[in-house]
């Protein structure tokens, strides 16, 4: 039987960037990928930033298969029957090297995969791994139907739920406390319809975030990105709120709802959906954190539960593609020694501290908690659209003076609440 | 607005491989368990329903392997599994 260096589980940004970076420097590693391709079973709302891992993967971006460069940000607060939108575009945002990219994972995970073929790492898809192989507390490999295939060590980047991490004893089941759902339509549109709709040029591209009567005023929102000829659009929703009687709706009819608001269905008219696709997004950030490593097995991505709302900027795949390439760093550091014990892998953990993956997750470490406050999601977005009403409102009579009317909105009480809730923001 | 489609008809767009089996169970006596109702409404492909014998029921066709019922439901009452490499749902676009 084979023994190989490295059994990386998953072929998504962790594993991939793992592999990447393992490639070319004489070591066996094996990829392993349940899916008929990389990329089969993963998916995104839509958006890569690329700056934070641009020096991790030098020129490697270049040729890849990204859809269109953000230039317009746009977050709508949205009531029951009203919305405001405020919306950002800036020249930094069109100047090289651009930040953010739209994507598609099938598209992008495929090509990336086809990256690391080229430097000499086998990649086996339509494999499951069912189980690691343990020996003396030590994960010296995985199982795969019948095959046992041994490895130093075992790389779990096998998505959120990360399975092989509980085989290996690092996390128990978990219940639905720190986790949403996202749920996406790909809708293809023409590319020439996409920019005269979004106010767009060549390949600049948009992306809109929805807050408040999307998730009936629960925790989480609407998004919607351009691609080069479709857009994706979805929702995300808290999954405790889902499970719990709290959304008044099925969750998949409130996709059906996003897409029939007076904000969304001229943007997508004639759109002719390609593809319907969910999946779980970890919500926790720092606090819920998973084991990144035990004996003789690293955890990278969403399997260690690295990503980061904060409402404005939703962030996970950076943080995948960063967390393989240093746990591909610490494997690389390891072999030196032929350790890969508990003590000699903890250096994954000082490499993440060391960069944005924990210091980001680390500074923003409260804003789980904040932008869980659901007067931001029900309370707030009818209380802005109740005053932008009055404040635009011309009446047959005559109108009532400006401060007045604000102030008719904002009681006493109302900006004692407001003060209090500033102060949560005020921790991001 | 695009045009309208019923859960049924977005799942049919996906492409899906077939398995032998199903790769998500309710296990035996665990039919009519309450916490297997939250499933109903937070599937996000509609798997999960209520026959008239009050009993929880479950089609694994069309799943998209997210993992949400595991989260709500637990492990106590689904045997939860991926479907076995090669099968299940394979995103184009993703």
């Amino acid at each position: 039987m084979d023994k190989f260096d490295v059994i990386i589980v998953g072929a998504g940004l962790a594993g991939l960037g793992a592999a990447y970076t393992l490639a070319g420097n004489g070591f066996e590693v094996l990829v392993l990928e349940r899916g008929d391709y990389p990329g089969a079973k993963n998916m995104t709302g839509g958006r890569l930033y690329l700056n934070p891992v641009r020096n991790l993967f030098p020129d490697l971006f270049e040729n890849a298969p990204l859809e269109r460069f953000i230039t317009n940000e746009g977050i709508s607060i949205m009531a029951k029957d009203r919305s405001v939108t405020l919306n950002y575009s800036g020249n930094e945002l069109r100047d090289e090297p651009h930040q953010s990219y739209s994507i598609l994972r099938s598209k992008f995970d495929r090509w990336l995969s086809e990256r690391v073929e080229e430097k000499g790492v086998a990649i086996l898809s339509k494999i499951r791994v069912d189980d690691v192989i343990k020996d003396n507390g030590k994960i010296v490999g995985v199982l795969a139907g019948a095959d046992e295939l041994r490895a130093d060590v075992v790389l779990a980047c096998d998505g959120v739920l990360s399975l092989v991490s509980e085989k290996a004893g690092l996390r128990s089941p978990e219940g639905p406390g720190s986790f949403a759902l996202g749920i996406k339509e790909v809708i293809s549109l023409e590319s020439g319809v996409i920019n005269e709709r979004f106010n767009l040029d060549g390949d600049e591209g948009a992306a809109r975030l929805f807050v408040g009567e999307v998730t009936r005023g629960k925790f989480g929102g609407g998004f919607l990105y351009t691609n080069k000829d479709s857009v994706s659009l979805g929702i995300v929703v808290g999954i405790e709120d889902a499970a719990e009687d709290r959304l008044p709706i099925e969750v998949p009819a409130l996709v059906d709802a996003f897409k029939e608001r007076l904000e969304i269905a001229p943007l997508i008219r004639g759109g002719i959906t390609a593809e319907y696709s969910a999946h779980i997004i970890p919500e926790g950030g720092f606090r819920t954190m998973r084991n990144l490593y035990g004996n003789g097995i690293l955890v990278a991505g969403d399997a260690a539960g690295l990503a980061l709302n904060i409402g404005f900027t939703v962030r996970g795949m950076e943080f995948a593609l960063a967390s393989g390439h240093f746990a591909a760093q610490t494997i690389m550091k390891a072999k030196q020694t032929r350790n890969f014990d508990v003590p000699t892998l903890s250096m994954y953990r000082r490499l993440l501290e060391d960069s944005f993956v924990l210091k980001d997750l680390r500074n923003f470490q409260e804003t789980p908690a904040v932008i869980g406050n659901p007067r931001f999601f029900s309370h707030y977005p009818e209380l802005i659209g109740a005053i932008m009403k009055d404040v635009y409102s011309v009446p047959a009579g005559p109108k009532e003076r400006l401060y007045p009317t604000i102030r008719k909105h904002l009681t006493l009480s109302e900006l004692w609440a407001l003060f209090i809730d500033m102060k949560g923001v005020m921790k991001i | 607005m695009s045009e309208r489609l019923d859960l049924k008809a977005k799942l049919g767009l996906d492409v899906f491989k077939p398995a032998l089996e199903p790769h998500i169970k309710i296990k035996q006596g665990m039919e009519k368990d309450p916490r297997l109702k939250p499933a109903i409404r937070a599937c996000p492909a509609g798997l999960y329903s209520e026959n008239d014998k009050g009993e929880v029921v479950i089609t694994t066709d069309g799943c998209l392997e997210c993992g949400t019922c595991r989260l709500v439901c637990g492990t106590e009452i689904l045997d939860w599994n991926y479907p076995p490499g090669g099968t299940g749902v394979q995103y184009r676009f993703g």
